[in-house]
């Protein structure tokens, strides 16, 4: 029943020993990881932009409905649409929707390779695959994420004055007068541990899952599936370990 | 020289190869043989360390494959080329990319030194001038010839080439075999191809190694392979009914 589970945990703890040894020439690697960097974060900044900004609405026009008929000061809006896009929507959201655009990506060009033997010639060649491949996937998505992240958390707040302000719901003042208030400057840097932590977990997991598919085009798609479903679950799991271990009194 | 000695490897249940040792010489054309399933293409992935084999040795001249460490494996690879059945080039780059890739990932030399050797490549393979087409704009035959430049770049002491006529007409798969020949005695490389093709056979083959349910059942050159008294070896080069004709008229 866990052999399953710990082969494959074996393989890739093992795949990740090899991704981190010295390049065969760094002018490659490199070369290779400004291409990824700017793949994951050009190629998915729109999408990024898009669902932060309809969370940060969404996020103020029902924090406005919860707060109809209480005491509680109107300006609370931009406190917690900033607080909730720092601590939660923007790392989780944009690092689920990113398994899904990334990882999957990720998963089925490596799948790609390793099915038309672009693996086993770079092998032949004496090409480390595991650092070439995957190591620039797994370096720019750590380098890059976390910008897109911060870049969706401003988009997101954004979002939230563009829903509530020209709305009518609160005025401009009295949102940015929420977004002052009680700020806690630790919960930027727990989005972005959160942030490094989910785009570790995606960009390998979705690399894993590519760079040991067998089979056809059936199998190369199960994988990209697979991909992005066990990336968005360990990313599920770390968010909770991570809410525990850093955001618990 | 390669020596491959005791090489045994199965799949779960499946025993693939049940202990072949055989020897593939430098300068001559060493052929695998045999009909699909027999093991050819197992022998040859575990040749270069594809495919780990559970026993046996693989010798490189003076070094042992098998008992390499990853980075000892990667040293000795730079020595080896190889071109895949389905010729495995990378078709988001051009056939000048392609080519140039082992030496941007394993020279110093400057770009004009690698233009000037992909350049020579490109010319050994009579594909002067295609520089930027990609691998999706060439016929099957020139894919071939790109992976032939491609796998001897970097100027390697073993070829490896994997049903380099499949796919091909008889026409180009001759030429294919030709160029192949004539790389490896000018070079002085130690070739080994899998083939099931009856040309390669009488035309290249300096040195056969005829595999049958994983086992070598015939080892000999292109001038006794028609004479062998190998009764499997005379079924597989004589499959076709046209040859088994051609055959009774020549004896009659």
């Amino acid at each position: 029943m866990f052999n399953e589970p710990l082969f494959h945990l074996g393989q890739y703890i093992n795949m990740m020993r090899l991704v981190i040894s010295r390049p065969n020439r760094f002018s490659m690697f490199w070369k290779e990881l400004v291409r990824q960097m700017y793949d994951i974060g050009i190629g998915s900044l729109l999408i990024v932009a898009l669902i932060c900004i309809f969370i940060g609405a969404v996020t103020a026009i029902q924090f406005n409905y919860q707060l109809d008929g209480t005491l509680v000061p109107k300006y609370y809006i931009g406190y917690i649409v900033r607080d909730i896009t720092l601590i939660e929507m923007a790392p989780t959201v944009t690092c689920l929707v990113l398994a899904g655009k990334v990882g999957s990506n990720m998963a089925s060009e490596l799948g790609g390779m390793r099915q038309k033997e672009h693996i086993d010639a770079m092998d032949i060649m004496g090409v480390n695959t595991y650092n070439f491949l995957i190591g620039p996937k797994v370096l720019g998505g750590i380098l890059v994420i976390p910008m897109l992240v911060t870049v969706g958390a401003a988009i997101s707040i954004l979002g939230g004055y563009l829903a509530s302000v020209p709305t009518g719901m609160l005025s401009a003042d009295q949102y940015i007068q929420g977004l002052n208030s009680f700020f806690i400057p630790f919960n930027v840097i727990l989005m972005l541990i959160k942030a490094v932590v989910f785009s570790y977990i995606l960009t390998s997991v979705s690399c894993y899952q590519g760079y040991y598919v067998k089979g056809g085009s059936i199998e190369l798609g199960k994988a990209s599936t697979r991909a992005v479903v066990i990336s968005d679950i360990l990313i599920l799991v770390a968010d909770y370990i991570l809410a525990l271990l850093l955001a618990t009194k | 020289m390669i020596k491959a000695i005791n090489i045994k490897k199965s799949f779960g249940e499946n025993v693939v190869l049940k202990g072949i040792t055989t020897t593939f010489l430098a300068g001559k054309c060493n052929l695998i043989i045999g009909r699909s399933g027999a093991g050819k293409t197992v022998l040859l992935k575990s040749l270069v360390g594809l495919v780990k084999p559970e026993q046996g040795e693989i010798w490189f001249d003076k070094t042992n494959l098998l008992s390499l460490n990853k980075l000892e494996t990667r040293k000795l690879r730079n020595l080896m080329g190889m071109l895949f059945q389905g010729s495995a080039l990378f078709d988001s780059m051009t056939v000048e990319e392609n080519i140039r890739f082992p030496l941007d990932m394993f020279t110093t030399m400057t770009y004009k030194e690698k233009l000037a050797r992909v350049n020579e490549c490109l010319e050994r393979v009579d594909l002067s001038g295609k520089n930027k087409l990609y691998p999706s704009e060439l016929s099957g035959g020139m894919q071939k010839r790109v992976g032939i430049a491609r796998a001897i770049v970097l100027r390697p002491q073993y070829l490896f080439c994997d049903e380099p006529n499949s796919g091909l007409d008889p026409k180009t798969s001759i030429l294919i075999d030709q160029l192949i020949y004539s790389i490896t005695q000018e070079r002085m490389i130690t070739t080994v191809i899998n083939t099931h093709d009856m040309n390669s056979v009488m035309e290249i083959g300096d040195s056969i190694n005829y595999i049958e349910n994983g086992l070598l059942a015939w080892h000999g050159g292109k001038e006794n392979v028609l004479d062998s008294d190998n009764e499997s070896l005379q079924n597989f080069i004589f499959a076709s009914p046209f040859l088994k004709k051609l055959r009774a008229r020549a004896e009659k």
